[in-house]
């Protein structure tokens, strides 16, 4: 009875909450001032698509199209030729990033470690057609963000 | 005591009923149950040697290979036990050791019995560490390209080359580990059916090299096609990526090719698909021809057609290519005839129609093609089987295996891939004196020769050894054929072979057979001749042939898939026809065929994007599907036939699907491939040899030559047949008598024209003869002249 006319008239529960409120309002902040600041990032994260090369600067792609087979988005799309060297080569290398669900199969299942996901995440289309994103650009894309991809497969390697 | 004729036998619990003498494999494979395998094949014989169909049998010691251990009564076989396991096993590891990781490269990836098979019988893992063998390249040519280092050594395809090809091109040398599958002097594979190793090949060390890292299996669609390159109407499996066909494979049919198909079929996908192709409407305007949409073009051509069909004589005419569909030939022809005129044919390059009359209903072969190998002799008249119809040449080479007899009588000694029993060349021009020879030596063949033929039988070629031709039909027993090649019914004498054969057929209870272009029968029996209506009935007003035709004044010329520079016994004639119309309609599928004189252009689509029925050499009808969309704007020729009716308001083109079009035909009846030579009266060969030169002509279109599609295909152009083509061929007698050397090149000369193009020795041209290949546009300036003579150029 007594209790109940204290919780009721008293209102402990605001002061508890207040308390909360106090407790943050003086820590240390934790809230990520992006884009000036980043949080921390798994080296398994699953952005932007890049297409790889060896380092003598040879395409890694063989155009098995195995990620084209086990895209559970088909967003992939492949054609190859028969280089002048002889060896297997794609034509086209379409990656409709619309369609695209980041789900990474790709790169599981390419046999020579040439498409990847990087962890580029901060990217933009002006035009529908830009969402497709073609061999050159993926290749440029592997190209300048290297250092990085093979350091993410790198610290990873260990759980594979 | 009555034979035996089923036992028993018990595979993986299963009772299991089979013949005796059947291998373990062959029961198991009727019962459904999968026993793995790589060297084993239905059509091939047992080598044994790749082990992976080892199985337990009860009361054996150790497992025994399935393909090779016979049934017998009540035996007990467990595939799947861990003995037959654990050896099956064993196996896939050492077939694995040598094999290397190149799945994602190899175009057997995702059809491979190698990956599959380790898949589900193998390891998953490898315990070999040691380093693999590599195998160097082998070039067979270019249409097989090589990975030897994939080889298993199964031998299939060394086995399909003694076995069924028959030609020995492949074989196999040293033992174990050094084992490797390699050609003889490290020549290529120039077998007509040399693909079929492709699909044999368990592994990916054979694959295609057009195909050659294009698609993956799994992405290909399949379609149902018929082949329109030959008579026998293979059964094939267009497969299509992204809008392109990126490989043509044999679809099963016992009946008609097995499970084989020849190069023909199999490469000719190429010219379908080439930068050749037309996709606008063309019509020629003061600016030359111009691209124009098809509601014009429809019009400009109704507009001409109506034009000559208003005259009052027939002044229009038409030629279509026998590759094009029956559907196609109906249409046509029916056009024609609504607007008066009885002019259409498709034997482009026959030159003797005198007994157009008492033709048969269409051309064809009686014997059914999969009767073919049980006939007991065979009598070729100027054919070559094997570039003719390579599949029909592969079942009379196993009549020839079965103990059969088979004679050849030409003007080229065909190049086989099985003994000929009597082997007898002759000029052009003694062809048809020396088959009445070879009727005269059997009893009462003289009485039965009409009078026009007796007379020729003194013009025989002495030196022939008729009576061992004869003997082989007369021996047969009622088992024999008479088969016509191209060069017979392209012969200037072609009537009176038909008729001759005929007779030599009733005398010895034999069948006949006409070996006539690709849907050559499709074509007679919906009309596309000019004295048959649809289904074989006699047209009132019979029109002009396909030679005829070009001595005609016409005002309008209509083209149907033909290339006029070179689909006629004399383009150079056709040209003339060409010249001398005020219109000329072409449809056509590929720009380089159309003519300089065309004046309104079509675009139709060749058979891999359009459908339509086939007839085969035996009356048989068979739908192709079409592949793939129409390349821009070139549509179906039944569908612009159609339309084209609809333009010129006639009745009965109201057509919504293929199908109502092949309702209106009949169903063919057996095949009848005789003429009534009581009714031959010799008119025919009159006007030849002519021309001065010292040798003499012969020839026939080169297998690769055959149609425009097959002309645009880039490798089969590059095969040896292919490229022997585009030769001269003299006797080796006739080279060393001129100072010739292979390859040397040297100006053919007629009264009137000259070329020069490179000479080759061929032992199958007979002494004073010279080799030229027709349907060729540098052969045609030459035209019909019958003797050459040939000078060396410096």
């Amino acid at each position: 009875m007594f209790k109940r006319f204290f919780n009721t008239w008293l209102l402990p529960e605001l002061a508890r909450g207040l308390g909360v409120t106090g407790k943050y309002f003086f820590r240390k902040k934790f809230t990520v001032q992006y884009p000036e600041e980043r949080a921390p990032r798994s080296p398994r994260f699953r952005g932007l698509h890049a297409l790889r090369r060896y380092p003598n600067g040879e395409e890694r792609c063989i155009a098995c199209k195995l990620c084209e087979a086990v895209c559970p988005a088909l967003a992939i799309t492949i054609e190859s030729q028969e280089r002048q060297d002889g060896t297997r080569r794609t034509t086209r290398y379409d990656i409709d990033l619309f369609k695209c669900i980041y789900c990474g199969y790709c790169e599981e299942a390419c046999p020579v470690d040439s498409i990847v996901l990087t962890d580029l995440h901060e990217y933009h289309f002006e035009t529908g057609a830009a969402g497709t994103i073609s061999k050159e650009d993926l290749l440029q894309i592997g190209q300048k963000h290297e250092q990085a991809i093979a350091r993410a497969r790198a610290a990873d390697s260990t759980y594979r | 005591m009555d034979a035996i004729t089923t036992v028993t036998v018990n595979i993986d619990g299963r009772e299991v009923q089979t013949h005796p003498g059947s291998m373990i494999i062959q029961a198991a494979d009727a019962a459904g149950i999968y026993i793995p395998r790589f060297c084993y094949h239905e059509k091939l014989s047992i080598a044994a040697n790749c082990r992976m169909c080892l199985v337990e049998v009860e009361k054996a010691p150790k497992p025994l290979p399935a393909c090779a251990t016979p049934v017998s009564e009540g035996m007990i076989v467990r595939t799947r036990s861990p003995v037959a396991a654990k050896a099956q096993q064993g196996t896939m590891e050492f077939l694995l050791i040598n094999h290397p990781l190149d799945c994602p490269v190899c175009d057997q990836g995702g059809e491979c019995p190698l990956q599959d098979q380790a898949v589900r019988y193998g390891q998953d893992y490898s315990r070999y560490l040691e380093g693999k063998r590599v195998i160097g390249p082998l070039d067979l040519g270019p249409l097989v390209a090589t990975a030897m280092t994939r080889c298993i050594h199964c031998t299939r395809c060394v086995r399909f080359g003694r076995e069924v090809a028959g030609s020995v091109e492949l074989g196999a040398t040293g033992r174990g580990e050094q084992m490797t599958i390699g050609t003889f002097l490290g020549g290529t594979i120039d077998s007509e059916v040399s693909g079929n190793i492709i699909d044999l090949c368990p592994v990916g060390a054979l694959t295609s090299k057009p195909y050659r890292f294009s698609a993956r299996s799994w992405e290909l669609t399949s379609h149902d096609a018929v082949s329109p390159h030959d008579s026998l109407g293979s059964n094939l499996k267009l497969q299509t990526v992204h809008g392109s066909i990126k490989r043509v494979v044999p679809r099963d049919n016992e009946a008609v090719n097995e499970c084989w198909i020849s190069d023909r079929d199999r490469f000719a996908y190429e010219g379908a698909d080439c930068d050749d192709r037309l996709t606008q409407p063309l019509v020629r305007t003061a600016n030359g021809m111009e691209e124009v949409s098809w509601e014009h073009a429809l019009e400009q051509a109704a507009k001409t057609l109506k034009a000559a069909g208003d005259l009052s004589e027939a002044k229009i005419g038409a030629l279509i290519h026998p590759i094009s569909s029956t559907e196609e030939c109906f249409l046509l022809q029916k056009l024609v005839r609504a607007l008066g005129s009885g002019n259409i044919d498709h034997r482009l390059f026959q030159r003797d129609f005198s007994d157009d009359p008492f033709m048969p209903a269409y051309a064809g072969i009686e014997t059914p093609v999969a009767d073919v190998e049980m006939l007991k002799g065979g009598l070729l008249i100027d054919c070559n089987p094997r570039k003719e119809l390579p599949l029909v040449a592969l079942r009379l080479r196993r009549m020839v295996l079965a103990g059969g007899r088979i004679g050849a009588l030409g003007s080229l000694a065909p190049e086989l891939n099985f003994p000929l029993a009597a082997q007898e060349s002759v000029r052009p021009a003694e062809l048809l004196a020396t088959l009445c020879g070879v009727i005269s030596t059997i009893e009462g063949g003289t009485a039965k020769l009409p009078e026009a033929l007796r007379s020729r039988i003194r013009e025989a070629n002495d030196a022939v050894d008729c009576a061992a031709l004869a003997s082989i039909l007369t021996d047969s027993q009622g088992q024999g054929a008479v088969i016509l090649g191209q060069g017979a019914l392209n012969h200037p004498d072609a009537s009176g072979l038909r008729a001759a054969a005929s007779i030599l057929a009733e005398l010895t209870a034999s069948q006949c057979g006409w070996i006539a272009p690709g849907n050559s029968a499709g074509a007679w029996w919906a009309g596309a001749v000019p004295h048959r209506l649809p289904g074989g009935k006699a047209a009132r007003n019979p029109g002009e042939n396909a030679w005829s035709l070009t001595e005609q004044e016409l005002h309008t010329l209509v083209l149907f898939g033909v290339e006029a520079a070179v689909d006629h016994s004399d383009p150079i004639r056709l040209g003339g026809l060409l010249d001398r119309a005020h219109k000329v309609v072409v449809l056509s599928s590929y720009r380089s065929a159309v003519p300089d004189q065309a004046d309104i252009v079509l675009p139709i689509t060749p058979y891999t994007e359009s459908s339509g029925t086939f007839i085969n050499c035996n009356g048989q009808r068979q739908f192709s599907h079409g592949a793939l969309e129409p390349r821009g704007n070139a549509r179906p020729g039944w569908k612009v036939l159609r339309v084209l009716g609809n333009f010129l308001g006639l009745d009965g083109f109201d057509y919504r699907q293929i199908s109502e079009v092949g309702l209106e035909l009949p169903e063919p009846p057996r095949p009848w491939a005789r003429t009534d030579a009581q009714q031959w009266k010799g008119e025919s060969g009159s006007d030849w040899p002519t021309g001065n030169g010292d040798l003499i002509r012969v020839g026939d279109i080169p297998i690769y030559r055959t149609d425009p599609v097959v002309r645009r295909a880039p490798a089969l152009a590059q095969t040896q047949d292919g490229v022997r083509a585009t030769y001269c061929r003299l006797h080796p007698q006739e080279m060393t008598s001129r100072g010739l050397t292979d390859g040397a090149s040297v100006r053919v000369l007629s009264d009137a024209d000259s070329i020069i193009m490179p000479v080759w020795s061929d032992a199958g041209v007979l002494p004073g003869c010279v080799f030229l290949a027709s349907a060729d546009a540098v052969t045609a300036v030459l035209r019909t002249a019958q003797r050459l003579s040939i000078e060396t150029v410096n």
